[in-house]
């Protein structure tokens, strides 16, 4: 059993849990995820590491609210218990291995679309913490919805906030914020993006067209997330990899992201139903 | 009574068990067992036992159930097995110890895994308390998983006074025995999670939810956390897919993830929240023991199930009990077939598989024949589910994140026969981690002679 340490509302429909997990926050490296488990008949959800703290032995994870797993989580407060957390699984993100004096020469944009931001704070944090500035965009639906927003201003070079209906920020999509950079006279090296997959798609076809490499951490449909069954398997550059163990992050040009929102949508209609039973609805039983 | 036959057992009628999850055969009743029992001649070579990979004394146990002390059965098999209600259930005694009674050469061998069943399941809805005062060594073991191998490994060694903590990744104890093999074979709640509570009365303590390489690698445990000695046991869980076009449509499976879902995830329990979904009409690919779990879980969950093999029936590699069972039960065979693609509708979802016809050539260097395909024999199976059961491999998740352990070139722990030693010092493996894909029993074989291996090093 792993208990919940602390609980904040960031936004409606999207909270922030601190989790007590002492082996996975002792070996959380940016780029990883955990699986968590809500109850003895729930079903495994992968989530991102937002933040570790291995003194006190803590995982923080944002989650945003879609579903029966995620309802039900959100009917849970600081000192209850969820039945299993486990991890860190994936691999870590590929800046960590890389040379911090070539990472330094490099111009970095990471580029969140909603919660998204959640999973892009670590590897920010982690560049920081290593004398190293990047730059963010950070997109979401309305001001309302705006998360993290302080929190990655603390680690990051300039963070851009876009809204899609222009209440806070920049108003368009956080492809139009890249592209208006990009026209400003900006130059970026890199981009990773994190987020639906629907943007991080879209975030790809632009900077193939501007030429910067871009890095994606996929978000697929997972079971163990250890690599046994392969129901997060996807297309990279004509190749099956399974994103629990191979990824979850790979070259964004390389996706075949058709394929991956089509896989993604496989389980909606019984999803719904499940949505609709009481004890989802009831927003959670402990 | 005929001694040349074999004592009838129940079982569910194949058309009602064809819509539950409950377990098929019933087991024998006491009068069954001890009528079957007396059929044993009581061999003073005893050749079954020559053919037990744990060398349990057969006729030693079955002549207690002769005499109706099962007690004394129990503890006769709790000399040699750790897992006695499932081994009586999953080997394949037909190829063992069955192999070898001497009644099976005029008649039928003695229902050996049947007893050795009746005797477990018996023990433990008598409460038969097998535990002993252990004197403590004041030395602790790793065990990497909690499957067949690791289960018995830690078993054996806590028998002889080890301190033992198992880590497993999944959420719950038993490897196989857990995700892959069904309910209406091995029951979870009764037989699985009771040999699990055996093992913690013996004093193991398992850690679910820790992957190692990931969450704790070996090395952290043997220098940080002080471990004397560890076993791998990780067990061969990675699945093989055909590489052939439309393998990533919606509906296209891998038995792992299917049978994951509906053993682990109880997704064929309304109330539990895992879904699956089986569609209409599933095909499930390949022959083997976990070919027939998934079309068998398939059917129950109310789809048209075809197994589809690309050799004859002499050649399937599941039980044939298994195979009997899934006829029984109105699963469709088309032998000899052989897909070559999977067909996909405007919105990305299989709606059917493109096969060949096979026929059987010379045969290869295993002694089977090689199947080949017929020229201008292709067809098309209307299907809207595909479920891949080719195999596993061992996940190298373990090796690449530990210094010096080496593997070979099927990504198997290279490890001595004997011994389970791999190439690293006060490291052992054994199961499917070392061989590949292989049997419960021969799993727990290797746990056992790792146990012994690793008891003699650490006494040194």
């Amino acid at each position: 059993m792993y208990k919940i340490l602390e609980k904040k509302v960031l936004a409606p429909s999207i909270f922030m849990m601190k989790i007590l997990a002492p082996r996975v926050a002792k070996a959380a490296m940016p780029g990883q995820f955990i699986i968590l488990r809500v109850d003895e008949k729930g079903e495994r959800i992968p989530l991102t590491v937002c933040d570790t703290d291995a003194n006190e032995g803590s995982v923080t994870i944002v989650v945003q609210t879609i579903g029966c797993s995620t309802r039900q989580m959100e009917g849970y407060e600081a000192g209850d218990f969820f039945y299993d957390f486990v991890g860190p699984l994936g691999v870590e993100s590929e800046l960590i291995s890389e040379d911090k004096d070539e990472l330094k020469k490099l111009k970095i944009m990471f580029i969140s679309g909603g919660v998204g931001a959640a999973p892009v704070y670590p590897q920010v944090k982690w560049l920081h913490e290593n004398g190293i500035k990047a730059d963010v965009i950070m997109g979401f639906k309305n001001k309302e919805m705006v998360i993290l927003e302080e929190e990655m201003k603390s680690v990051s070079n300039n963070v851009y906030v876009a809204t899609d209906d222009g209440s806070y920020g920049f108003k368009g999509m956080v492809t139009n914020q890249l592209q208006a950079l990009v026209d400003e006279g900006n130059h970026y090296d890199l981009v990773v993006a994190i987020g639906p997959m629907i943007m991080m798609k879209f975030v790809c076809k632009l900077t193939e067209q501007l030429g910067i490499k871009t890095v994606v951490s996929m978000n697929p449909i997972m079971v163990d997330g250890t690599g046994m069954c392969g129901a997060c398997r996807i297309t990279v550059d004509g190749e099956t990899k399974f994103a629990c163990v191979d990824g979850p992050e790979f070259d964004g040009h390389k996706v075949n992201f058709d394929e991956a929102l089509n896989r993604s949508t496989m389980y909606k209609a019984e999803e719904a139903v499940k949505n609709t039973e009481t004890y989802c609805a009831a927003g959670g039983i402990k | 009574m005929d001694r040349m036959k074999r004592t009838p057992i129940k079982e569910q009628e194949p058309k009602v068990r064809a819509a539950n999850f409950e377990e098929v055969c019933l087991g024998y009743t006491v009068e069954e067992a001890v009528a079957e029992a007396s059929r044993c001649l009581n061999c003073k070579n005893k050749p079954c036992t020559s053919k037990c990979p744990v060398s349990i004394d057969i006729p030693e146990f079955i002549s207690h159930i002769k005499e109706s002390n099962f007690e004394e059965a129990a503890k006769a098999l709790d000399k040699y097995t750790a897992l006695p209600a499932v081994c009586g259930r999953v080997c394949p005694q037909e190829l063992q110890c069955e192999s070898k009674c001497v009644l099976g050469i005029k008649g039928e061998a003695v229902a050996i895994g049947k007893l050795e069943r009746f005797v477990a399941d018996w023990a433990r809805e008598n409460d038969v308390d097998l535990t002993k005062e252990i004197e403590k060594k004041g030395k602790t073991v790793a065990v990497i998983g909690s499957g067949p191998a690791g289960i018995t490994c830690a078993g054996e060694l806590a028998k002889m006074g080890y301190d033992v903590t198992i880590f497993e990744a999944l959420h719950e104890a038993g490897g196989v025995l857990q995700y892959g093999i069904p309910e209406f074979r091995l029951p979870k709640d009764t037989v699985v999670k009771h040999e699990i509570n055996n093992l913690k009365k013996l004093g193991v303590k398992i850690e679910t939810n820790v992957v190692v390489g990931k969450t704790v690698k070996i090395d952290e445990l043997m220098n940080d956390e002080k471990f004397d000695a560890v076993f791998i046991g990780s067990g061969a869980g990675l699945p093989k897919f055909m590489g052939i076009p439309g393998e990533n449509l919606n509906g296209v499976f891998s038995a792992n993830e299917f049978l994951t879902r509906n053993n682990l995830m109880k997704a064929f329990k309304s109330e539990y929240k895992t879904p699956i979904r089986p569609g209409q009409c599933v095909a499930v690919v390949g022959g083997g023991n976990v070919a027939m779990d998934a079309v068998r879980t398939a059917l129950r969950l109310g789809a048209e199930a075809h197994i589809v093999y690309r050799r004859s029936e002499a050649e399937l590699p599941a039980r044939v009990e298994e195979v009997h069972h899934a006829k029984e039960e109105g699963v469709i065979f088309d032998l000899l077939v052989n897909p070559i693609e999977i067909l996909g509708d405007e919105k990305g979802w299989v709606k059917g598989m493109k096969c060949v016809r096979m026929e059987l050539g010379e045969p290869d260097e295993s002694g089977r024949r090689r199947p080949q395909a017929v020229k201008g024999s292709e067809f098309i199976i209307d299907c809207d589910t595909v479920i891949m059961s080719l195999g596993t491999s061992p996940n190298p998740l373990i090796p690449a994140t530990t210094e010096g352990l080496e593997t070979n070139k099927y990504k198997c722990i290279v490890a001595e026969e004997e011994t389970g030693l791999t190439s690293k010092e006060r490291v052992y493996a054994g199961g499917d981690a070392v061989t590949g894909a292989a049997t419960v029993i021969l799993a727990m074989e290797a746990g056992k002679k790792a146990a012994k291996a690793i008891d003699e090093q650490l006494s040194k």
